[in-house]
C-alpha cells in the first residue's frame, strides 16, 4: 500500500473517500431505524404534547397557548371528571392482569420449554398463537356469552348452589381476566424464548452441588429466564393499561377506565386538547412506572433483556 | 494475521468514535430539530365556521347545473343495512343499476358515527373528496356538525319528485334539517324499552317502571348519552326538541334516581345480554329487537313507553365534494318508489320512509310478517308518542350536554 501510494495521484483522496465508506456504514444501517423511531413515536409524542397544550374547540380551532393548566384541571383535587380514578383503576388492572399472566404463562412455557418432546414444541406453541387467527373483538365477545347470566358458566355455578344474586360480567374480575386471556400469548413467548436458550447441563451443575429441585428453579432458571419475563411485562402491561375494548365489553358501569376516556373525549366529545392530555398522562405514567421497574429489577446491561 | 496488524483493531485504536454520550447528544439535537418541525407544523387546528359561511354563498341552483351524470356511485353504509341475498348481491341496487345504468360500489364502512365523522373530517376540512357520493348518518351531533359546517350538499328537490310523493310525513320537517335541505330518511327507528317478559313477570309499560327498586342491577341503557338523556327528558315530561337547560337538570336528577337500578350501558350486545338474563330491561332500538322476536324468542318484548319514545332517523346526505352527487340524488329519488323502499324494508326490518311500501311487502314480496309488523310500520297512535331528540345549536351547546349527561355513564 505504501509502496502505490506516492505513484498514483488521487490515491489519498480515495481512501479519505473508502474511511468515510467504512465509518458510516452503522449509521446508514441505522437510518431505516432512527427514522422509524422519528416518524412513528418521536413526532406523534411531540405533536401530542402539543395538543395537549392548545385550547379552543372544533368550531373555532386550536391554538397553541401552552396551557399547562389543562393537566391540574384533569387530574387536580377539582376535576370535573375524575380521570385520575378511572387512571389508577386501569394501571391497577392492568398490573393484576399482568400478574396473572406470569402466574398462568410461566408454567406454560416451562412445560413446553423442558418437560416436552422437541417435535411437540412448535405444535404446543402454535396452540398458544391459534386464537389470534380470530378476531380480537370476536374472542372478547365469546367470554362476554360465556361469562354471561344464562351462559354455561354461570348455569352450572347456579346448579351447584351459588346464589342468583352471583354475576361475573360487568366486573373488574371480567375486565381483568379478559385483559389476560388476550395478551396472555405476549408473556408466554418471550419467556419460552428465554427459558429455551438456558443450558440443562447448568441444571445438571447445580444438582451435581445439592441444590434442591426447589433450588435449582429459584437460583438457576428464574434469574435465567428474568430477560423474558421482564419483555413479557412491558408487552402486556402497556398493552392492558390502555385497552378501551375489554372494559366495554366484559366491564359494567364502574369499570370504567382511562383507555375509554380517551376513546370518548377524541371522538365523542372532540376535544381534542383532552384527548392528548390524557394519552400523554397515561404515557408518562407508564414510562415513569416501567423506568422505575427496570431499575429496580432490571439489569444494568441492557443486552441481557435481549 | 497477527494482533497488532489487524485493520479493524488499529482503526479502533486510532481513529476517533463517538462516544455514547455525543451519540445520544447528536440524537438529541436531531430530535430536537424533528420535534421542533412537528411543533410549527401543528402550532394550530383549523376550526370550521368559515367552511359554513362559504357554503351559504353558493346558488345551489347553479351548483347542481354544472354537475353532470357519471354512472357511477359510491354509496358508504352501515352494515347489513340493505337487502342482500346469500352471496351479498343485493337486488335493489342491481335494478336501479338495470333502470339508471348508474353502477353502485356499495361499501359498508360506517361502524358508528364519532368515528366515520372523525375519518371523514379532515378530507373535508381540505375540500377533498372522501371517495364516497352517499353516506348514511344519524341525526345527531356529526350530523349537526355536517350541515352547520357547510360539508353538504343541498339538495336539489326537483330531482326529487318520489321523496315528495311516497315520504312518510313522519321523515318530513325534521327538526334536524328543516325543510329537508341536505338530507333524506334511510330508515327510521324508535328508542323504547325491551324487556324479558318471563323475567320481569309482567309488563312493562313506562320510564318510570325502571326506577322500581325491584329491578336493582337489572337494568340497561346506552351508552350514547344522546340516547339516555332524550329519554330521560321524556322520562320527565319534557319534549326534547323544545328543552331548556332547566329541563336538562330535571332529566339528569332522572337518570341519578335510575343510576342505582342501571347494570351496564350498552354499545352493542343487549339484546343478548336481554336474553341470557343479565339484564331484564334494557333501553332498545325498534329493529334489534324486531329481528330478536323473529328468531323466535316471543319473551323479549318491545314498549312504546307512556311518556313516548326517540325517534332517530339514519339519514341520507352527498358530501359537498362528491364526484358523482348527481348520480347519488338519482338513488335517493328511487330509493323512495314503494317498490325499491320495500326490497330493502324486507330485509332491514327498522322503520320504513316509505308506507306504501307496506302494500308491496304484503302483495309482491309476500311477506306478511314484515308488512304486518307495527315496529316496521307503526301506527298513528304510536307515531304520535314518537318524539324527535333534541339538536344541539353549536359545539358549546354539545359540550355542555356532554358535561352534565357523561358522569352518568362514567362511573
Amino acid at each position: 500500500m505504501t509502496a502505490a501510494a506516492g505513484a498514483v495521484p488521487g490515491v489519498r483522496g480515495g481512501m479519505r473517500r473508502r474511511r468515510w465508506a467504512r465509518m458510516s456504514v452503522p449509521y446508514l444501517l441505522a437510518l431505516v431505524g432512527s427514522a422509524w423511531m422519528v416518524i412513528l413515536f418521536l413526532i406523534p409524542l411531540i405533536s401530542g404534547l402539543t395538543v395537549s397544550l392548545m385550547t379552543g374547540d372544533v368550531e373555532q380551532g386550536y391554538t397553541l397557548t401552552w396551557n399547562f393548566g389543562i393537566y391540574g384541571e384533569l387530574f387536580g383535587p377539582g376535576a370535573d371528571v375524575p380521570y385520575t380514578l378511572f387512571l389508577g383503576r386501569a394501571l391497577l388492572y392492568g398490573a393484576t392482569a399482568t400478574l396473572l399472566t406470569i402466574a398462568v404463562g410461566y408454567p406454560m412455557a416451562y412445560y413446553v420449554a423442558f418437560r416436552v418432546r422437541p417435535r411437540w414444541k412448535t405444535p404446543l406453541l402454535s396452540l398458544v398463537l391459534v386464537s389470534f387467527l380470530v378476531s380480537f373483538i370476536i374472542r372478547t365477545d365469546m367470554w362476554a356469552f360465556l361469562l354471561g347470566g344464562q351462559g354455561p358458566l354461570l348455569s352450572l355455578l347456579h346448579r351447584l348452589g351459588v346464589g342468583a344474586d352471583f354475576h361475573i360480567l360487568g366486573t373488574p374480575a371480567a375486565v381483568i381476566g379478559g385483559l389476560a386471556y388476550n395478551s396472555l400469548p405476549f408473556m408466554v413467548l418471550p419467556i419460552y424464548v428465554a427459558l429455551e436458550r438456558i443450558d440443562p447441563r447448568l441444571f445438571e451443575a447445580a444438582s451435581d452441588l445439592y441444590a434442591s429441585p426447589r433450588s435449582v428453579f429459584l437460583r438457576t432458571t428464574l434469574p435465567l429466564s428474568r430477560s423474558g419475563i421482564f419483555s413479557g411485562i412491558l408487552l402486556v402491561f402497556i398493552d392492558c393499561a390502555g385497552d378501551p375494548v375489554n372494559a366495554q365489553l366484559l366491564g359494567g358501569k364502574s369499570t370504567y377506565l382511562i383507555g375509554q376516556a380517551i376513546q370518548d373525549t377524541y371522538l365523542t366529545q372532540q376535544s381534542y386538547n383532552v384527548a392528548a392530555a390524557l394519552s400523554t398522562v397515561l404515557m408518562i405514567a407508564l414510562g415513569v412506572i416501567l423506568f422505575a421497574y427496570a431499575r429496580v429489577f432490571g439489569t444494568d446491561n441492557i443486552e441481557d433483556l435481549v | 494475521m497477527s494482533p497488532e496488524n489487524d485493520p479493524a483493531l488499529r482503526r479502533g485504536l486510532t481513529q476517533a468514535r463517538l462516544s455514547r454520550r455525543g451519540l445520544l447528544r447528536g440524537a438529541g439535537a436531531l430530535g430536537g430539530a424533528a420535534a421542533l418541525s412537528a411543533l410549527l407544523a401543528a402550532c394550530s387546528i383549523p376550526g370550521t365556521d368559515r367552511n359554513a359561511a362559504a357554503a351559504d354563498a353558493i346558488d345551489w341552483t347553479r351548483w347542481w347545473a354544472a354537475k353532470r351524470k357519471a354512472g357511477v356511485l359510491d354509496f358508504a353504509n352501515w352494515p347489513l343495512y340493505i337487502d342482500q341475498d346469500d352471496k351479498g348481491n343485493s337486488e335493489s341496487l342491481t335494478r336501479f343499476t338495470a333502470a339508471t345504468g348508474i353502477a353502485v360500489s356499495y361499501k359498508e364502512v360506517i361502524q358508528d358515527d364519532p368515528s366515520f365523522y372523525a375519518k371523514i373530517a379532515p378530507l373535508l376540512r381540505a375540500q377533498q373528496s372522501t371517495g364516497y357520493d352517499l353516506m348514511v348518518i344519524t341525526n345527531g351531533w356529526q350530523l349537526t356538525e355536517l350541515i352547520d359546517n357547510g360539508w353538504l350538499a343541498q339538495l336539489d328537490h326537483t330531482q326529487l319528485p318520489n321523496f315528495a310523493k311516497y315520504a312518510d310525513t313522519s321523515v318530513l320537517f325534521p327538526a334536524y334539517d328543516p325543510g329537508n335541505l341536505h338530507t333524506t330518511v334511510w330508515q327510521t327507528g324508535f328508542s323504547g324499552i325491551a324487556y324479558n317478559e318471563r323475567l320481569t313477570g309482567g309488563p312493562i309499560t313506562s320510564w318510570d317502571d325502571l326506577l322500581h327498586p325491584r329491578f336493582r342491577g337489572k337494568i340497561g341503557m346506552f351508552s350514547d348519552n344522546t340516547e339516555y338523556g332524550n329519554a330521560a327528558l321524556l322520562a320527565v315530561g319534557v319534549e326534547p326538541t323544545k328543552a331548556t337547560r332547566d329541563d336538562w337538570k330535571k332529566a339528569l336528577r332522572w337518570l341519578e334516581r335510575l343510576q342505582p337500578n342501571v347494570a351496564k350501558f350498552y354499545d352493542q350486545g343487549y339484546t343478548d345480554a336481554l336474553q341470557n338474563g343479565d339484564i331484564w330491561i334494557s333501553q332498545a332500538w325498534s329493529g334489534d329487537v324486531y329481528q330478536v322476536q323473529a328468531g323466535g324468542h316471543d319473551e323479549i318484548r318491545f314498549v312504546t313507553p307512556e311518556e313516548g319514545q326517540t325517534m332517530w332517523h339514519d339519514a341520507m346526505c352527498i358530501p359537498i365534494t362528491a364526484r358523482h352527487p348527481v348520480d347519488a340524488l338519482a338513488w335517493m329519488n328511487y330509493y323512495y318508489q314503494p317498490e325499491t323502499a320495500g326490497l330493502v324494508e324486507d330485509y332491514v326490518n327498522y322503520v320504513c320512509p316509505v308506507p306504501a311500501a307496506k302494500d308491496y311487502i304484503l302483495n309482491t314480496i309476500g311477506d306478511a310478517p314484515v308488512a304486518n309488523s307495527p315496529l316496521v310500520f307503526p301506527t298513528p297512535q304510536t307515531l304520535a308518542k314518537s318524539h324527535e331528540m333534541y339538536v344541539y345549536r353549536d359545539y358549546a351547546d354539545y359540550a355542555a350536554w356532554n358535561a352534565m349527561f357523561d358522569p352518568i355513564a362514567q362511573a
